[in-house]
């Protein structure tokens, strides 16, 4: 009895504040720590991931060149100084693969969720504390297992970040079909396991824990989007946890779920010793079934926390309430919704009814509608208003800029007529890297100027944080933006050395141009290195509320202490988009004040 | 151990507010919430398994989409179900059945008796595991093995992905026993709750698959 007693008292304060440095700061279940460390591990990965990418863009801007320097110290990619086609392939698979899951849906997701949840829900901490340091620790062994794969045999996988069997489920069919492809399953399932216990702890805090008066429709938009992508990953990554077992039995057990009969490799029917074949009847078009039900809620998964953060801080810099708060929300949900019934846009040139195709383009175009609809309640929100041009708004309009750059040209590749000679050429990267990558990364990017006091204390420089923004934003654009060209001139993905095709030949002197504005895009990453590490050190102390700002989180220390508020958890009384409140003095209302009598309500109040 | 797990940070705790009264415990019911919200909302554990058990749901929903796709193939080969599988059927539901009543038992406070119903209930489960492995033997007895054909494939991968959800199962069993005998719930709290919706689901998860198997 009197360890239940125990239990209880230590249940009703939450959980205690650890004294130790290694329960503080390492095996921490302060969400505020383990957002951090998601954050900074999501960040590590980031600069693995980004320096592949510049080797990628040296061999497409000169792959006649050698370069002997390189060669030395990545001795396995190069031969004589000339990178290996099958190295080349590793490079692409596994900067796609550690982009999408191990940063883009980490740094927004897990770092920021996992920060802001309680802060912004006016919570202790995140609704399992133990679970949710549990989520991190299965995080970082996949973390481990993938960046460990470069190191096996034959080096990592090489079969494309979406792991189409049979070359992914063939060991024989390139060398990063073995080892290297078995721990990239590895790392999925680690990422999918810690990715799902993270979802439970999301959707449960914000569902369960929210403070008194705060409603659903009095949530900051950044909070609809992490119960959103809560849903999206509870519900689709189960679709690829079976996928990666039933590749798992096809590579090494000899099931045939995806692999049919007569397959040949480097020239060898894969037949049994007596002249039965090994495999037969699977469908490798399942595979991408599976794989794909999750790959689009993914990238929404991606896409989602940067729409929340930019109303956030455009709603803060405008000095103006979020233009159509429901509508927001709705067209959210909507996004979300419609995520799961239109995977089979990534698949029209792999062969599908004529019907069906029609029907997930027609499901594909439904999706410009709520974007729409966000992108226009944006521009409203900031019509007249009075901005000013913090570091933080600059990225929050810099999503907004690629959000529609990007998305235009997810209204051409949606149909299926226009998507198939398009598919598989760079008009889909540059599609790709400009809506999801883009704006999922400069969502991070503003998130940590706007939230950097909630998590250091301290204030992120400004000249340093522009400097970073505009050269990231100009290069940025100067690297996707002329591969809608190359793509429409016919250049493909993947593909190795292109200029030993004729007509890409005169492609050249643009790829070299788009690699040199990549070098500068990874060297201005720089800037953002030394002003993270700089500020969070030596950065100007912030305040409660540096940004005289609405939400929660800005009613208690910075950083917030263990249990996030020294005293009574606050009480809502109002949206956290109230500025410029008319018959108010401030120019804002905390969303903690009590309403005073006889304030007109401002437009958007439901 | 689910127990630790499913330690949680408190509800609402406004002025006057407090985390719910006595009751509301680790993988325990919900107590009185205080101010917090009213049913699942105000019980963050129940609402958080079963989200957790709408994620194992889509996960055999892919399984089944994948099933019902592989079938329609030419070198499908309809496989005879090992006899022992409607024993262990048996076995299942009469678990779910004893956990009932270890918990209608533990409500009414005779705690001796809903111990032993519990036993009795993770014995089951543990002899339901095993009858599984013995309907893999059978199986293999007849030289049908996990690569054989794709309905024996996806045979032995439904049924040991099934057996890891019941085995995470039987770890909770171990837990929840281990409360019951440390007398860690209180009077007429319905602390087997959470263990029961999981157990039932994965019995009603047993059954759905065995229609899918072999009788659709």
């Amino acid at each position: 009895m009197a360890q239940s007693t125990a239990a209880h008292t230590h249940e009703a304060h939450g959980h205690e504040a650890p004294r130790s440095f290694i329960f503080k700061y390492v095996f921490s279940k302060d969400h505020k720590v383990i957002g951090i460390q998601y954050y900074v591990t999501a960040m590590l990965m980031a600069w693995v991931a980004g320096l592949l990418a510049m080797l990628i863009r040296l061999q497409l801007a000169w792959p006649e060149k050698t370069w002997p320097g390189l060669g030395r110290f990545l001795s396995a990619g190069f031969t004589d100084g000339v990178m290996n086609p099958e190295f080349y392939a590793m490079l692409f698979t596994m900067h796609g693969t550690i982009m999408v899951f191990f940063v883009l849906s980490t740094a927004p997701v897990s770092g920021f969720g996992n920060l802001l949840i309680p802060l912004q829900c006016g919570a202790r901490d995140m609704a399992f504390p133990f679970l949710n340091a549990l989520s991190y620790w299965t995080f970082l062994p996949g973390c481990v297992v993938i960046l460990a794969s470069f190191f096996v045999g034959a080096g990592a996988a090489a079969g494309g970040w979406t792991s189409y069997p049979p070359l992914s489920a063939l060991p024989g069919t390139i060398p990063g079909s073995q080892a290297g492809q078995t721990l990239w399953i590895v790392g999925m399932v680690f990422f999918i396991a810690s990715f799902t216990m993270g979802g439970l702890n999301f959707l449960t805090t914000i569902l369960n824990l929210r403070t008194k008066g705060l409603s659903l429709m009095r949530l900051p938009l950044t909070m609809w989007s992490m119960m959103l992508v809560a849903i999206l990953g509870l519900l689709a990554f189960p679709a690829l946890t079976g996928a990666s077992l039933m590749l798992i039995f096809d590579r090494h057990f000899g099931t045939s779920f995806f692999l049919p009969a007569g397959l040949v490799v480097s020239g060898q029917a894969l037949v049994g010793p007596d002249g039965a074949p090994l495999h037969q009847g699977g469908s490798p078009l399942l595979w991408q079934h599976l794989f794909w039900f999750l790959g689009h809620p993914e990238v929404y998964i991606l896409m989602l926390p940067a729409l929340g953060f930019t109303s956030d801080i455009i709603a803060t810099f405008a000095r103006k309430p979020i233009f159509g708060y429901k509508t927001m929300a709705a067209a959210m949900v909507a996004i979300a919704g419609l995520s799961f019934v239109v995977w089979g846009h990534h698949m029209f040139v792999s062969g599908m009814s004529p019907y069906l195709g029609m029907a997930f383009a027609v499901g594909t175009m439904l999706i410009a509608v709520p974007s729409a609809v966000k992108v226009f309640n944006w521009l409203a929100t900031l019509w007249k208003s009075r901005i000013t041009y913090r570091t933080p708004m600059l990225w929050a309009m810099g999503v907004v800029s690629l959000f529609i750059s990007g998305g235009l040209s997810g209204i051409l590749l949606g149909q299926s007529a226009v998507d198939i000679p398009l598919h598989d050429t760079y008009f889909v990267v540059a599609h790709f890297h400009l809506i999801m990558a883009g704006a999922a990364l400069f969502g991070v990017f503003g998130a940590t100027a706007y939230w950097f006091p909630k998590m250091f204390g301290r204030m992120m420089n400004e000249t340093l944080g522009k400097l970073h923004f505009w050269l990231t934003f100009v290069a940025y654009y100067c690297v996707f933006f002329p591969m809608h060209y190359t793509g429409l001139a016919g250049h493909m993905r993947r593909i190795y050395d292109p200029y030993q095709y004729e007509f890409l030949k005169a492609l050249q002197p643009i790829n070299q141009f788009i690699t040199v504005a990549a070098f500068v895009l990874g060297a201005a990453q720089l800037i953002f290195l030394v002003n993270f590490l700089w500020s969070a050190l030596r950065g100007q102390k912030a305040g409660e509320n540096p940004w005289q700002a609405n939400g929660l989180e800005w009613t208690t220390p910075s950083p917030p202490p263990h249990g996030n508020w020294p005293d009574e958890i606050p009480e809502v009384h109002r949206s956290p988009y109230d500025y410029s409140v008319p018959g108010v003095e401030a120019d804002h209302v905390m969303q903690t004040d009590p309403a005073p009598v006889g304030e007109r309500a401002p437009h958007h109040a439901g | 151990m689910p127990a630790d797990v499913l330690e949680k940070t408190p509800t609402f705790s406004g002025p006057g507010g407090g985390a719910g009264g006595g009751g509301e415990r680790p993988g325990g019911g919900p107590g009185p919430s205080g101010d917090g919200a009213p049913g699942i909302l105000g019980d963050p554990a129940a609402f958080a398994l079963w989200a957790f058990l709408g994620t194992v749901s889509m996960l055999f929903l892919g399984f089944t989409s994948a099933y019902i796709l592989r079938r329609a193939s030419a070198d499908w080969r309809p496989l005879a179900a090992p006899p022992v599988l409607w024993l262990n059927t048996a076995l299942l539901a009469a678990s779910s059945v004893s956990l009932e009543a270890a918990r209608r038992r533990l409500r009414g406070w005779d705690l001796p008796a809903s111990e032993r119903w519990l036993l009795a209930t993770g014995l089951l489960g543990l002899l339901f595991v095993a009858g599984q492995y013995a309907g893999w033997r059978q199986l293999a007895a007849r030289g049908v093995f996990l690569a054989s054909n794709p309905h024996s494939s996806f045979f032995y991968v439904l049924t040991g992905v099934h057996a890891v959800h019941l085995l995470g199962g039987l770890a909770w069993f171990v837990a929840a026993r281990r409360r019951l005998r440390r007398l860690a719930y209180a009077p007429g709290e319905d602390g087997l709750r959470l263990f029961a919706t999981y157990w039932h689901f994965l019995g009603a998860l047993w059954a759905y698959l065995l229609v899918l198997l072999f009788v659709l």
